[in-house]
C-alpha cells in the first residue's frame, strides 16, 4: 500500500536525479572550455527519462544512475571547430546549463506540490 | 554523487583559470626586461591544461581540469641595435624578452571569462541544493 503513496511522486524524483546528472555533465564542459582535445557531451534527457520510467523495463530497474547516464551519452553538437580540437561552445553551454536549472526547480516544485498534496489529504478533516 | 560534485569540477576549473592568470601576470611584468650577462632573456609561459576524470572508473560525467606543466615559449627575443646600453653584448645588441603584450591581454580576458563563468556554476548549483534541502517544507 506504500507504494501507492509513493508511486505518485515517481515519476518527478526520477526527473530530479536524472536534472541533476545533467548539471553535473554540463560543469564539467563549463570547467574543461579551455582544455585542448576535449569533447563536450550532452545526455539524451528525454530518453533516459522514458527508459527510467518505463514499466516495461523491469529487468532494467536494477541499473544503476551512472549506467543510465552513459547509457544516454551523446557528443554535443559543435557549431565551430577550433585549432586546439576543444568542441566546447561556450554559449549553448551556458545556454543548455540556464535551461536545464529552471527544469530543475520545476520539477522541484512539482515535487513539492505533490508532497503537500499528499500531507492535505493525511490530515483529519476539522469538522467531525 | 548528484550535485555536490559540481563544487569539485567548477573548483578544479577555478583554480586552474588562476593559476592561468598568474602566468599573465609574470608575462607581463616581465615584458620588458632584458637579458642578463648569460645571454638568457625572459621567455614567455603559459601553462598547460588537462582533463581529469573522476576516480570511480566508469563515470565519465565528472571531469575536472587540472595544470599539468608550464611551457616556455622559445622564439627568440627582440634584439635591438644599442651599443651604448650597459647590457649590451659584444656586437652593441641587447636582446629583450619574448613576450607579446598583446596575446597577454586577450590571454587575460579570455581566462577571467572562464573563471566567471565557473563562479556562476557553483553559485547557481549552491542555490539549487539549497532549495533541494528545503523541499516539502513551508
Amino acid at each position: 500500500m506504500l507504494n501507492r503513496l509513493s508511486d505518485a511522486m515517481n515519476f518527478q524524483a526520477q526527473a530530479l536525479t536524472l536534472r541533476a546528472e545533467r548539471q553535473r555533465l554540463l560543469a564539467s564542459n563549463i570547467a574543461n572550455a579551455d582544455t585542448p582535445g576535449y569533447q563536450s557531451k550532452d545526455m539524451d534527457f528525454a530518453k533516459a527519462l522514458r527508459e527510467a520510467t518505463s514499466p516495461a523495463t523491469t529487468a532494467n530497474s536494477n541499473q544503476t544512475l551512472t549506467q543510465r547516464t552513459q547509457n544516454a551519452l551523446q557528443s554535443s553538437l559543435s557549431a565551430m571547430t577550433s585549432m586546439d580540437s576543444n568542441t566546447v561552445d561556450m554559449d549553448r553551454e551556458r545556454a543548455s546549463f540556464a535551461d536545464n536549472t529552471v527544469k530543475y526547480e520545476a520539477s522541484l516544485r512539482f515535487l513539492n506540490g505533490s508532497i503537500r498534496t499528499m500531507l492535505d489529504a493525511m490530515k483529519s478533516p476539522n469538522a467531525a | 554523487m548528484s550535485m555536490f560534485n559540481i563544487f569539485h569540477i567548477s573548483g578544479s576549473a577555478v583554480s586552474a583559470q588562476s593559476q592561468r592568470l598568474n602566468a599573465v601576470a609574470s608575462n607581463m611584468a616581465n615584458a620588458d626586461t632584458v637579458a642578463g650577462p648569460d645571454g638568457q632573456a625572459y621567455k614567455a609561459r603559459q601553462v598547460v591544461f588537462q582533463s581529469v576524470l573522476a576516480q570511480n572508473g566508469m563515470d565519465q560525467t565528472d571531469v575536472g581540469v587540472q595544470v599539468v606543466g608550464v611551457q616556455e615559449n622559445q622564439t627568440p627575443g627582440r634584439r635591438v641595435h644599442d651599443p651604448s646600453h650597459q647590457l649590451a653584448d659584444a656586437d652593441g645588441y641587447v636582446t629583450y624578452s619574448n613576450v607579446n603584450s598583446v596575446e597577454e591581454m586577450v590571454n587575460m580576458i579570455s581566462a577571467s571569462r572562464s573563471y566567471q563563468n565557473n563562479l556562476e556554476v557553483m553559485g547557481t548549483a549552491k542555490s539549487l541544493l539549497l532549495k533541494t534541502l528545503q523541499m516539502g517544507q513551508g
